[in-house]
């Protein structure tokens, strides 16, 4: 059963938004994501700077399985990715929702259309 | 199986420097084994490469040893689905290897190559005749390499018509990942749609998928799902009418060979793998061969050279005659060695033998699936016929008991099989993608038989055993999340030095 | 039917179990409007002692003759113990090393070549081969693109030194992804600075430099490596493995090393064979690694801390990233490798410079042999490896067919190629070739070149 921490946001995709104090966002993958991927191998987090739209790819988190696209659910311009994923890339399967977290950005306007804990519970059950 | 009880070292470990299989160097006097003096001391190399110093019994020892560690077809049965791990004939390595082919400079003149040259022109008709198709090339290197061939010559067809905007390739779900790869390199956009639960293509998303975009779809068949894909013919209709065209990719040929022809379903264009229905070598990952055929539509744009025939003399088709062709795919004319294989194979075969490939690896292929339906396992496709493979998925036992299809896969190992196809098709969970060949007797097929009951019976009364297996081999389950976190890719000395002539060996 | 061991009670036995009557019954979802009765086009099968005797009647008219042709496919002498053991069942039959258990010994053996191909090219890592040194070329040019995070132009810059094979294989593999190859003309048989003038802070994304060249000749490496680093340009190496037994390898190159260094392997080991199966090398920078197409070998443990062998870093291929990947590359050329390898350990560092040196040697005494001809002079001066351009006095081609007929391949007609060299014609001389090869080819062009004066 996947952690789903009900003050995120989320989207179909499995990213998990998170608003930071000063307005930026925190974006990373969920518990479901990274179980399905398995033990991380690579993470290539995006240059500070970078613009993106939504729906951008702006990450590749890579296990020994597969290698998946992370997708930006907010647009934005990145403050910064992850470092410590460089070395670390387990974060990302023990922490998905603290330290493993991949970017944080300066979002272009509000978040719209993301799902609530629950939505994206139910979105999971439907997948199966 | 020959288990070496201590692991076998790394060649650089034998090195000793001053050691050498000296019988096998040029001993010219007068030839300084210095640098030769013409050549400018900025373009020299300063330190001598990094190779090791070896005697000619320990690099045969060694990679004889080396050899003794791997399964293979003339060792095991080896039922990877989609691979046809066949019988490779020896006669073909042999005559392959006569001076006459095996010194023959690719660039020499044709005058001096028309023995071989036959046997490539002939080549050419015979896949033509069993594929029902009007061209045949040769030149692509693999079967990866003949599906970039099959896409770009359809891009060229298109464009040649003026018609830029078709850059859309519908691909199946099920489909092997060179697929969506090759259209990616090709500069297409991949177009993906759902297989039912017959494994049948959906063909209702076929047709809203299909528009003027269309450059054309990428099927196997029979499927990846070891089925054969019945509506064929509407699925070849509904992408010819909206102006697309029809690519088949060969890996599963053997199941039909001599029964059915990809030119008679519609298709224009295939790639073969010869390396796998005509049996030439695996070689531990290569060569291959990826042939491709096509219909008269698309003759002008096959990849060079090609041979054709003038009266009786043979020669290279070119540029100049095929001045539309897609190009070179090879630096000369492709895997001739591989090429000649495939002919000695066929003509062994010859017109009886050919349909006798497809139905008796369609009769191994279904007997293997009724027994081990029988025996409890549980096929994907149970309503279906078996092609020359199908899958068994272990569902129900992951669910059950925790032990998933690659755990099977690896207890096949410690019973002598290896094991079948396990990492695709996608869309079947914990599939065991199963393909005997028809040169394995029906002994072999109920050997591996009974190990699939074994092991479930394992399975149910001490899991653990099968999951943590193979037990036999020279190695346990390896960690390939270590192996991608901590790369480690070259040898080097135990304080981490690349290898030279001074530090290799067994101090270090 | 050959290779197939059933007999009737097996037939009978297995349709039994299938609950099927006949064979025929088993092909009964296939619409019978597709199905043929028989392949009239196929000649009938023959047994193995037919097909013996006609593969050696073809082979034995082709013959032998005596080859003094290079142009990327060398003749060297290759050790009997190569391909004793290369075509051992258990490395000729053997599968791709997906389940690594049951594959250590190709692992291994992958592990060990991946080591001596980055040792020779003065590179950090190397895959485990591609289909050839053309299609490794286009790969190469693909991973710049895809490595180089500053350049956006695609352009790739390749000069005319560089193997006309393999800037067509290069055209025909990667333009349909929008790389764009400029050709950079060389007229004088080299790339020269002067040449890349134009060039000077563009857009280029990276630059093929042949080393040595397709004529033989040697490049500036050194100059042209750190131009092209100095404007921001990625440096793709494209070397002859002998050579680089004597000559600087590409890591060495300039101030920082090539990008990528490629090639083919096939002067180690692989006989001729009419031009395949050959395989492609590819090595460069740790940094890269994820960018590089093809298998990787990595070393790692097993569940008892054991070492063992396994594919890695697959994420980046056809199988798992499917539309995304690296390259559609499925395959490495398993067996040549094996043969690379094993020819790499019975020279060693020693064998391979006096194989090097040899045929240099060999090729000086064979350009003093043919220019003492009348009527045959060398093309370039500057140093060279072991092949050169002679330039002719008439046509090369009714040369080449006369010196057929007296059992000489005398070498690779460029007029096609490069019609502005005039009749211009490439040869080459390995350790294979004696002295007394050179003197017959020498006396074969004489008597050549005067028959066609007398019947002028």
């Amino acid at each position: 059963m996947s952690e789903i921490p009900a003050d995120l946001k989320y989207t179909k995709s499995h990213e998990w938004v998170r608003t930071l104090a000063n307005g930026n966002v925190e974006v990373g993958i969920t518990d479901h994501a990274q179980s399905a991927l398995g033990d991380l191998v690579f993470v290539e987090v995006p240059d500070s700077g970078k613009a993106l739209k939504i729906g951008d790819a702006f990450a590749v988190v890579e296990s020994v399985k597969a290698a998946s696209d992370v997708y930006a659910p907010v647009a934005g311009s990145v403050v910064e990715g992850n470092a410590a994923l460089g070395s670390q890339p387990e974060l990302i399967n023990s922490e998905p929702y603290g330290a493993g977290w991949i970017m944080r950005l300066k979002p272009g306007g509000a978040p719209a259309g993301l799902l609530s804990a629950a939505e994206y519970q139910a979105h999971l059950a439907a997948e199966g | 199986m020959a288990m070496l009880k201590h692991p076998e070292k790394i060649i650089f470990e034998y090195s000793r420097p001053g050691r050498g299989a000296f019988g096998q160097w040029p001993t010219e006097r007068g030839t300084a084994n210095n640098v030769a003096a013409d050549i400018p001391e900025p373009l020299r190399r300063k330190q001598p490469a990094m190779l090791p110093e070896v005697s000619e019994l320990e690099v045969v020892r060694h990679y004889t040893r080396l050899s003794q560690l791997n399964f293979s077809i003339d060792t095991h049965f080896y039922p990877l689905g989609s691979c046809t791990m066949k019988y490779n004939p020896k006669a073909c390595n042999q005559y392959a290897m006569l001076p006459g082919f095996l010194t023959r400079h690719p660039l020499a003149p044709e005058s001096l190559g028309q023995g071989f040259l036959a046997c490539m022109f002939e080549l050419q008709e015979m896949l033509k005749e069993v594929t029902g198709m009007q061209g045949v090339a040769l030149s692509p290197m693999a079967g990866a390499h003949g599906e970039f061939a099959g896409v770009a010559m359809i891009r060229a067809y298109h464009r040649a018509r003026g018609d830029l905007a078709r850059n859309e390739i519908i691909v199946p779900i099920a489909a092997h990942g060179t697929n969506p790869a090759t259209a990616t390199m090709c500069g297409c956009v991949v177009k993906e749609i759902p297989v039912n639960d017959e494994g049948d293509v959906d063909v209702e998303a076929l047709k809203a998928a299909v528009g003027p975009n269309t450059a054309g779809i990428m099927l196997t068949n029979p499927s990846t799902c070891g089925v054969f894909e019945r509506r064929i013919k509407e699925v070849a209709k509904i992408v010819h009418d909206a102006g697309g065209l029809l690519y088949y990719d060969g890996a599963n040929l053997n199941a039909i060979l001599g029964k059915v022809r990809p030119g008679d379903m519609g298709f224009d264009v295939i790639h073969m793998n010869l390396h796998k229905t005509f049996s030439t070598p695996h070689g531990g990952g290569g060569p291959g061969a990826g042939a491709v055929g096509v219909s008269s539509r698309l003759l002008p744009f096959m990849p060079i050279p090609v041979v054709g025939r003038d009266g009786d003399k043979y020669r290279w088709l070119s540029e100049k005659d095929l001045p539309q062709s897609i190009g070179r795919l090879s630096a000369f004319m492709g895997n001739a060695g591989v090429l000649i294989r495939a002919y000695i194979y066929m003509r062994m075969l010859g017109r009886e033998g050919m349909h006798r490939v497809g139905e008796y690896a369609t009769l191994n292929a279904n007997y293997l699936m009724a027994r081990l339906a029988q025996a409890g396992f549980d096929p994907a496709y149970p309503t279906r016929r078996a092609s020359h493979e199908f899958i068994i998925t272990a569902k129900k036992q992951a669910r059950d008991l925790g032990v998933t299809a690659m755990d099977f896969a690896k207890r096949l190992l410690d019973y002598g099989f290896h094991a079948p196809t396990t990492y695709f098709p996608l869309l079947v969970p914990e599939c065991l993608l199963i393909e005997p060949t028809e040169t394995e007797s029906k002994e072999a097929l109920d050997g591996f038989i009974d190990a699939m009951i074994a092991i479930q019976k394992e399975a149910e009364s001490n899991a653990d055993l099968v999951k943590s297996a193979p037990h036999t081999m020279t190695v346990r389950r390896l960690d390939d999340v270590r192996a991608a976190r901590q790369l480690d890719l070259t040898w080097k000395t135990s304080q981490g030095l690349r290898p030279t002539s001074e530090n290799a060996g067994p101090s270090s | 039917m050959p290779f197939n061991p059933h007999t009737p009670g097996d037939v009978q036995q297995m349709l039994a179990a299938i609950g099927a009557k006949k064979v025929e019954d088993l092909f009964d979802e296939i619409p019978k409007e597709l199905r043929i009765e028989a392949l009239a086009g196929i000649p009938d099968a023959l047994n193995e002692m037919q097909i013996g005797r006609l593969m050696m009647a073809r082979a034995a008219q082709d013959g032998t003759p005596l080859n003094f042709i290079g142009a990327g496919a060398y003749e060297h002498h290759i050790p009997a113990a190569v391909w004793a053991v290369t075509t051992r069942g258990e490395f000729y039959s053997a599968y791709t090393p997906y389940q690594a258990e049951a594959s250590q010994g190709t692992l291994q053996l992958i592990y060990e070549y991946q080591t001596m191909i980055t040792s020779l090219t003065g590179m950090e890592v190397s895959n485990a081969s591609m289909y050839d040194g053309g299609s490794a070329v286009a790969e190469a040019a693909l991973m710049a693109v895809r490595a180089h995070r500053k350049s956006k132009s695609q352009r790739i810059l390749v000069p005319t030194t560089v193997h006309p094979n393999y800037r067509k294989v290069a055209v025909a593999t990667a333009s349909g992804q929008g790389l764009r190859f400029e050709e950079v003309p060389c007229p004088r048989g080299q790339l020269i600075l002067a040449d890349l003038a134009k060039y000077q802070g563009e857009d280029i994304t990276a630059i093929v430099i042949q080393q040595p060249n397709f004529f033989g000749q040697l490049e500036d490496v050194d100059a042209i490596t750190d131009w092209a680093h100095a404007n921001g340009i990625f440096v793709i190496g494209s070397v002859n493995p002998t050579s680089l037994a004597i000559l600087k390898p590409p890591g060495q190159w300039g101030a920082k090393g090539v990008d990528i260094a490629c090639g083919d392997c096939q002067p180690l080991g692989v006989p001729l064979s009419s031009g395949g199966p050959y395989a492609g090398f590819m090595t460069t920078r740790m940094e890269y690694v994820r960018q590089m197409p093809g298998r990787i070998v990595g070393r790692t443990v097993d569940a008892n801390g054991k070492q063992g062998f396994a594919l890695t870093l697959q994420a980046r291929e056809q199988h798992i990233r499917r539309g995304k990947a690296t390259s559609n590359i499925c395959t490495n050329q398993g067996l040549l490798v094996t043969a690379a390898t094993i020819y790499l350990c019975l020279l060693g560092p020693e064998g391979l410079a006096r194989v090097a040196n040899t045929s240099h040697q060999r090729t000086n005494e064979l350009i003093a042999a043919l220019t003492r001809v009348k009527g045959v002079k060398l093309a370039f001066e500057g140093p060279r490896f072991h092949e050169a351009v002679l330039l002719l006095d008439r046509p090369v081609a009714p040369v080449i067919a006369e010196l057929a007929n007296r059992g000489i391949v005398g070498g690779f007609d460029l007029s096609t190629d490069y019609p502005e060299l005039g009749n211009a014609l490439l040869v080459c001389a390995t350790e294979t070739r004696s002295r007394e090869d050179i003197q017959k080819y020498a006396d074969a062009l004489t008597e050549t070149l005067k028959a066609a004066v007398r019947a002028a």
